[in-house]
């Protein structure tokens, strides 16, 4: 300490202080800085708006508009934020093959960059949900008897117990989210894309909709119990069991009466 | 041979006036028991089954020891199929091998039983008579009125002794009141189910459905039974969108709440579709307008599903004004009065 103050009129004391300020104040922004959650946003510059601009000018406009605001064929694009438009071009749903009850899932049309350029110019276009951070789809962060109860009470009248899907009025679906990524499943509940309804992070939070993935990806490894049949209940199963089943029991009953040749 | 026919036209246009017994088939030989070759190939058969089950039962023990459940879903469903299906082999080759002994290899000559009037001859039915009227006589049954007034008094009032407790059971106790009310009341805060969390107005956005209970619902003496009846879904939409309500202000702000319980036979409605505002009941399809008051407008449901009049208290959280003003669910309560 002594060595110290001796020499804190040193001619270099100023330079090596700010120096350490330096050092320091890295240090804690290294620490403190969140270190996901811009992770998208950082990614985006100004050229991949550009690019993504003419993408949406030669693949979207038509029906969304020229500056996306809407036209009689497409809604306004303006505030439906990254998410939205990583699910539905991810999923293929868009660009739109036909019109129809719903637009269904389809191979995506773009490769993961135009999507981003995508969903980086629609994002400039007003402020909207982003997509997840890896850290928030991690399905082994969440807990699966939590997701199963959120689940069951918010999204198994439509997608079924377990996922599976089901039907809605007048051809429409709610589809199966077996193989949905984890990165779509958190997109389609902060947007609420088409028929379903939108679960924002007041409603199920960013830990329970990790929760539900969790919950969904648990399901995928199927039943203890042995097959699935599809996991639609007394039907398949049913159709099983009368078809297979008794169709094994009636052959046998016939082959025990028959004579012996 | 020529009467085994089982050919019934009638001869001439009529019928006989009795049908001659046809008899039994012509006895046919099998193949093993004209050939000595068949008869042994018959015996290996039988043989092989029964090998058949010692393998299944075999394999039973081994997959026993190996393949035990490892906890995983996979690895249960492995231990079950493996089990299962070593288990079906070892029981299935002793039943094909005990039928197909029984078929290829005992005697297969038909024998036929004939069947036998089962009445009495007359005079064992006099004697059963002549017993019957003895006893009726011994016990003087036409004579001692109040004897007999007393057997059929104790016959007819032993039954209740089952009958009482069996209707008695049932419900525990006969207040139908309690089907009527919910726990909602004026000023009971709207809260997530299942987590329990208040809900703020401004935390519900357009095309938003909040699945929601009663504040407080866990604290109540049968809190499943309570939520059974008070389960309400809440939907945010444009208040443009909204054409008619229950009652004039019951929604907030394009916020309408309504009971998640069918009309028609109770089961939870919650198909919310969002560009439509359709709620549809899964059981039986009925389709409710969340624009247009919860009017039915497809499907066996004859009333809507009752509406939550709601509002925001000081904090800006959501709360009921009243409680339901008619019973939830099927019509059945509602009759009841």
């Amino acid at each position: 300490m002594k060595a110290l103050a001796a020499r804190r009129h040193h001619r270099s004391a100023p330079v090596v202080l700010l120096l350490l300020a330096l050092l320091l104040t890295g240090a804690v922004y290294a620490i403190a800085a969140p270190s996901s959650a811009d992770a998208a946003s950082a990614t985006t510059s100004q050229s991949d708006i550009d690019a993504g601009e003419k993408l949406f000018q030669a693949n979207c406009a038509t029906c969304h508009g020229a500056s996306a605001d809407g036209t009689a064929s497409g809604p306004s694009l303006i505030g439906v934020g990254a998410a939205a438009v990583d699910f539905q071009v991810g999923t293929g749903r868009m660009p739109a093959k036909m019109n129809g009850a719903q637009i269904q899932a389809a191979p995506a049309q773009f490769d993961q960059e135009q999507i981003s350029q995508l969903a980086a110019y629609v994002a400039s276009l007003g402020a909207g949900p982003s997509i997840p951070t890896a850290d928030q789809v991690d399905a082994s962060k969440g807990d699966a008897a939590n997701g199963g109860a959120i689940f069951r009470t918010n999204c198994a009248m439509c997608h079924n117990a377990v996922g599976a899907g089901g039907a809605l009025s007048q051809g429409k679906y709610a589809p199966s989210l077996m193989e949905t990524s984890p990165e779509h499943i958190y997109e389609a509940m902060l947007t609420g894309p088409q028929s379903m309804p939108v679960f924002n992070d007041a409603n199920i939070t960013p830990d329970e909709k990790r929760d539900v993935i969790a919950y969904l990806e648990q399901q995928r490894e199927g039943s203890a119990g042995g097959l699935t049949l599809g996991s639609l209940g007394p039907v398949s199963e049913g159709l099983w069991a009368w078809v297979a089943g008794l169709g094994l029991l009636i052959g046998a009953a016939v082959w025990i009466g028959a004579k012996s040749s | 041979m020529s009467n085994h026919s089982t050919d019934l036209t009638p001869v001439n246009g009529e019928l006989p006036d009795r049908f001659e017994d046809p008899g039994l088939h012509e006895h046919h030989e099998r193949m093993g028991d004209t050939d000595p070759k068949a008869n042994k190939r018959a015996e290996r058969q039988v043989v092989v089954l029964f090998g058949l089950s010692v393998l299944g039962t075999l394999a039973f023990l081994v997959a026993y020891a190996i393949v035990p459940p490892d906890g995983t879903v996979a690895g249960i469903r492995m231990s079950n199929l493996l089990l299962g299906l070593a288990m079906f082999v070892a029981l299935a080759g002793i039943g094909l091998a005990a039928v197909h002994w029984a078929k290829s290899l005992m005697n297969d000559h038909e024998v036929a039983e004939e069947r036998h009037p089962i009445r009495s001859d007359d005079a064992t039915r006099e004697v059963a008579v002549a017993k019957l009227n003895d006893g009726i006589k011994d016990s003087a049954i036409g004579r001692r009125g109040v004897l007999k007034g007393a057997m059929v008094s104790s016959l007819a009032l032993f039954p209740l002794a089952i009958a009482v407790p069996l209707v008695g059971n049932i419900g525990g106790d006969w207040d139908v009141s309690r089907s009527k009310h919910t726990l909602w009341k004026r000023g009971t805060r709207l809260a997530l189910d299942p987590t329990g969390r208040p809900i703020k107005a401004a935390d519900v956005t357009i095309g938003s459905v909040f699945h929601v209970m009663p504040e407080g619902i866990e604290e109540a003496e049968h809190p499943l039974n309570e939520k059974a009846k008070a389960v309400v879904l809440m939907i945010r939409m444009d208040p443009r969108d909204i054409r008619s309500e229950q009652g004039d202000g019951w929604s907030y702000d394009g916020i309408v709440a309504f009971s998640k319980i069918c009309t028609h036979v109770g089961c939870p409605v919650a198909l919310y579709e969002q560009q439509t505002h359709h709620i549809l009941c899964p059981c039986h399809q009925s389709t409710f307008d969340a624009a247009d008051g919860a009017k039915v407008v497809f499907g066996p449901a004859k009333r809507p599903l009752p509406q939550l009049p709601i509002t925001v208290d000081d904090e800006g959280y959501l709360v009921a004004q009243d409680g339901f003003n008619e019973p939830i669910g099927p019509s059945f309560w509602e009759r009841l009065t």
